[in-house]
């Protein structure tokens, strides 16, 4: 156990160390974009003294070295700064659109994850007959098509033919939870549909390359029914590459779905940087890259050690 | 024939699969030509015969069960009087694991990495039967007990990847025992194990079958294990029933050639070579590891070996003997210690080598399948030394190939062919004409027919020999088997775990008196009679007893 418990600080330290390169990087990236906060908040009729004056009260004219310190510095007392368009704490402003990016992944991912997990063993079950095509026909299909054609469809029909749901996904802090469930009801089924093949080909593809082993002929041999095999025998032993992509697809829920927020306007993390990068407000811009890449680098963390978990040789060793 | 008593019946059994060969169209081949046999309730019944005699398909058949594409094409099979082969799924499976059950050669790859070994123990009497967990847990451990597993209340805690592979064998006999089915079918259950712990996992199965009065099918290429445990013995070639009879009448007195052929595999004699009191190869005091790893897998290994002489180095795996086959090639560098060879010292590692060391120190390999690189020809293979070492090119070269052909008894007409549509034997030659052709001094011969087919491993052994004779060369010979080395070497050293405990002259290593090791391995040995067994195992007890 001791050494369980060393390999995942090993992962941790990784984790944290990525991180702080990572913040190196999203500071250098914003450094050498072309563009000017001053002129952008002055316009293009602005004196040059403005411009100077402006830039100077928006410390700008500081060594870049310096200013990525006290960025950092600021980061590790949970301070973002604040916007430099409208002067707002970056730091309270994405608290509540972070909590809807989240709450958006999660119900996409409740649905999703075990969705694709219950495919790929049927597909394994009935491989290469016609359960099998259809389950990575109709999945590859809803990859295939752009997120926002799959949205208005889904608006088309669900929102306005049918009328089941709401087609704007307008959430504020005083709704329900089942209020929130149904407004997130098409973002979320949108998102599952996007990232459903991914997961659901992996898991059939691990699943496949174990049922070679000895031990699924073992298994056959006393009887089981062939689903039984495909559950208790072979997904136990294919989790470390099911989790991975699983882990892959989570991140681009929270990540990746600036599309979908615009389509279904929700409030969430990506309409909120999309905007900023607009109005080249920096620091906002970078605050939203570092929370993207926490959970990219979070999550990928997580399957790592899911993955090590997994491994009862690992987990139990000699 | 078939009375209250008969178990097993089946009836001109035939199968088939479709082989899909690269550069042919599919087509298809018959594994199982007309096998018909009986087996009675509580009854032993051997299957032998070499890889492709079709020994496990049969095995399997009596499930129900094909493995990969492989299908019953005819023929009837009945277990109890039921037609197992044109019932529903349903009621396969409910034979499957409950009726029949069956134990793999490789135990360590049939148990799921992932479930604790009990789990997997008594899963197949869950799923059919209605006994509660308690009670087949309480059986499980029962079973573990008489089959002489090392803390039986426990061991089912434990995953399959934390106790040894005899343990798991004997695990895997308790959960085929476990169903209480009438049928087992062992197949070739000890052959992945050491001599020392075959033994052991031999008598428990015998044991168990004795005391529960299963009957079984056990399929095994080697003889002399089938004869301890078998009533009758069936042998089998190319999907054909060469004979049938009972244990005692196959060993002692075998009515068809190939049988006799088994029986007597193995005699090949060779005498100990004279002492030339000179010496092509000096190992001293080498101690080595692995890079990164702090245990020690050589310990002070010292061997001689005089020019044209056999040395063989017999242990059983983790002993370490591989591992001075790796330092005397300078693939891996001993933290001390030296390399003498041919009255010069070798650099420890192979970059400090000049090419004529390496060419006068060549190497065969276990699996001569995976030691050439498919798509060269076996012109380009035996080619590609005489050209790297001595310049060799055109007619010149072409000639010596062939030269080289003949000495490993192929033809001319295989210089051409790619090793895939070679057999076994025929690639091992092939590796050996590779070896060859550097005209070396010593060749390391790894297990080198470990993976063949008795019969085929006596060819090699014998063509080994026969270019000793002519070429002059030594050899050292890593093996773990004491046929092939009373069949080949002229000194020996016995490892175990990375030190020589016995090492000398042929003639006093197999010669008493003993240490204890060398003693446990001799006598561990399966020998072709009867009684053998019985005889070594109260042997060991005698011995225990005196202690």
């Amino acid at each position: 156990m001791p050494h369980l418990i060393l390999l995942i600080a090993q992962r941790l330290a990784l984790g944290f160390l990525l991180l702080l390169a990572v913040s190196a990087l999203i500071f250098l990236g914003t450094e050498i974009l072309p563009g000017d906060v001053a002129q952008s908040i002055l316009g293009q009729s602005a004196t040059p003294e403005a411009l100077a004056n402006l830039r100077r009260d928006l410390g700008l004219n500081e060594p870049a070295l310096k200013r990525y310190f006290s960025w950092l510095w600021g980061l590790l007392h949970g301070d973002l700064g604040t916007a430099l368009t409208n002067g707002a704490d970056i730091a309270s402003s994405i608290g509540s659109r972070l909590f809807n990016t989240m709450f958006l992944a999660t119900v996409a991912a409740v649905i999703s994850v075990p969705l694709a997990l219950i495919l790929g063993m049927l597909a394994v079950r009935y491989r290469n007959r016609w359960p099998d095509k259809l389950i990575s026909g109709s999945t590859l299909a809803f990859i295939s098509l752009p997120e926002f054609f799959i949205g208005y469809l889904l608006i088309y029909f669900v929102a306005v033919k049918l009328g089941w749901f709401p087609s704007v996904a307008t959430v504020y802090e005083s709704m329900s939870f089942t209020e929130r469930l149904s407004a997130v009801a098409l973002p979320a089924t949108t998102l599952t549909l996007v990232v459903l093949a991914h997961m659901m080909r992996m898991t059939r593809a691990a699943i496949l390359n174990v049922m070679q082993s000895a031990y699924i002929e073992t298994a056959e041999l006393k009887g089981l029914s062939a689903l039984k095999i495909i559950f208790r025998h072979a997904f136990p032993n294919a989790i470390a590459p099911i989790v991975n992509v699983v882990m892959l697809n989570l991140a681009y829920l929270i990540v990746g779905v600036v599309v979908v927020e615009v389509i279904f306007v929700y409030p969430g993390m990506g309409q909120y940087l999309v905007d900023h990068v607009a109005k080249r407000d920096v620091p906002v811009v970078q605050a939203c890259g570092l929370v993207f890449a926490a959970f990219y680098i979070f999550l990928n963390m997580a399957a790592d050690i899911i993955a090590i978990l997994s491994n009862p040789r690992l987990r139990h060793p000699k | 024939m078939a009375t209250e008593q008969t178990l097993l019946q089946v009836r001109d059994l035939q199968i088939g699969a479709t082989v899909y060969p690269p550069d042919a169209k599919p087509h298809d081949i018959e594994i199982v030509k007309g096998v018909s046999f009986d087996l009675a309730k509580g009854r032993v019944l051997g299957l032998i015969g070499e890889s492709g005699a079709g020994k496990s398909t049969i095995g399997l058949a009596s499930l129900a069960y094909g493995r990969g594409g492989v299908r019953i094409t005819g023929g009837e099979i009945f277990l109890r009087g039921q037609d197992i082969l044109n019932i529903n799924k349903k009621d396969i499976r409910s034979i499957r694991g409950s009726k029949v059950c069956y134990v793999a050669q490789s135990a360590a790859a049939a148990f799921n990495p992932a479930h604790r070994l009990m789990d997997q123990v008594i899963e197949a009497a869950r799923e059919n039967g209605t006994a509660s967990k308690a009670d087949l847990t309480g059986r499980a451990i029962t079973l573990f007990e008489s089959l002489g597993l090392p803390d039986p209340q426990h061991i089912g805690n434990r995953y399959p990847h934390q106790v040894s592979g005899g343990q798991l064998q004997r695990i895997m006999t308790a959960m085929a025992l476990c169903s209480e089915p009438d049928l087992i079918v062992f197949d070739e259950p000890t052959t992945a194990l050491d001599v020392t712990t075959q033994i052991d996992v031999l008598a428990a199965i015998r044991n168990a079958i004795k005391q529960t009065g299963v009957a079984a099918l056990y399929i095994s290429h080697d003889l002399a294990v089938v004869a301890q445990i078998a009533d009758e013995m069936m042998v089998l070639r190319n999907g054909e029933v060469v004979e049938h009879g009972d244990t005692r009448q196959i060993i002692e007195a075998p009515v068809q050639e190939y049988t006799r052929a088994l029986v007597n595999v193995r005699a090949i004699d060779h005498p100990q070579a004279a002492d030339t009191h000179t010496s092509l190869l000096n190992v001293s005091n080498i101690t080595a590891s692995y890079p990164g790893s702090a245990e020690t897998v050589l310990s002070d290994v010292s061997v001689q070996l005089q020019p044209g002489h056999t040395l063989a180095v017999v242990g059983e795996s983790g002993s370490g003997k591989s591992t001075l086959a790796r330092v005397i090639t300078g693939l891996l560098a001993p933290s001390n210690g030296t390399v003498e060879f041919d009255g010069r010292q070798l650099s420890a590692s192979l970059d400090g080598r000049s090419r004529d060391d390496l060419r006068q120190l060549q190497m065969i390999y276990q699996m001569a399948d995976v030691a050439m690189n498919p798509r060269q020809t076996v012109k380009t293979i035996i080619g590609r030394p005489l050209s790297f070492y001595f310049g060799l090119r055109g007619k010149e070269k072409a000639t010596r190939i062939h030269e080289l052909l003949e000495s490993i008894e192929l033809g001319p007409e295989y210089a051409d062919r790619y090793p895939a549509e070679l057999s076994g034997g025929q690639k091992q030659r092939v590796c050996i004409a590779r070896a060859l052709a550097a005209k070396p001094k010593l060749i390391i011969c790894d297990e080198v027919t470990s993976a063949l087919d008795p019969l085929i491993a006596d060819g090699i052994l014998k063509l080994l020999l026969n270019l000793q004779q002519r070429e002059q060369v030594a050899y050292l010979f890593v093996t773990h088997d004491i046929a092939t080395v009373k069949a080949i070497a002229d000194s020996i050293a016995v490892m175990y775990q990375g030190q020589v405990v016995r090492y000398g002259p042929k003639s006093r290593v197999l010669s008493p008196p003993f240490d204890d090791y060398t003693d446990l391995l001799l006598s561990s040995v399966p020998e072709m009679d009867v009684g053998w067994l019985d005889n070594a195992i109260a042997g060991r007890r005698m011995e225990s007893a005196g202690h």
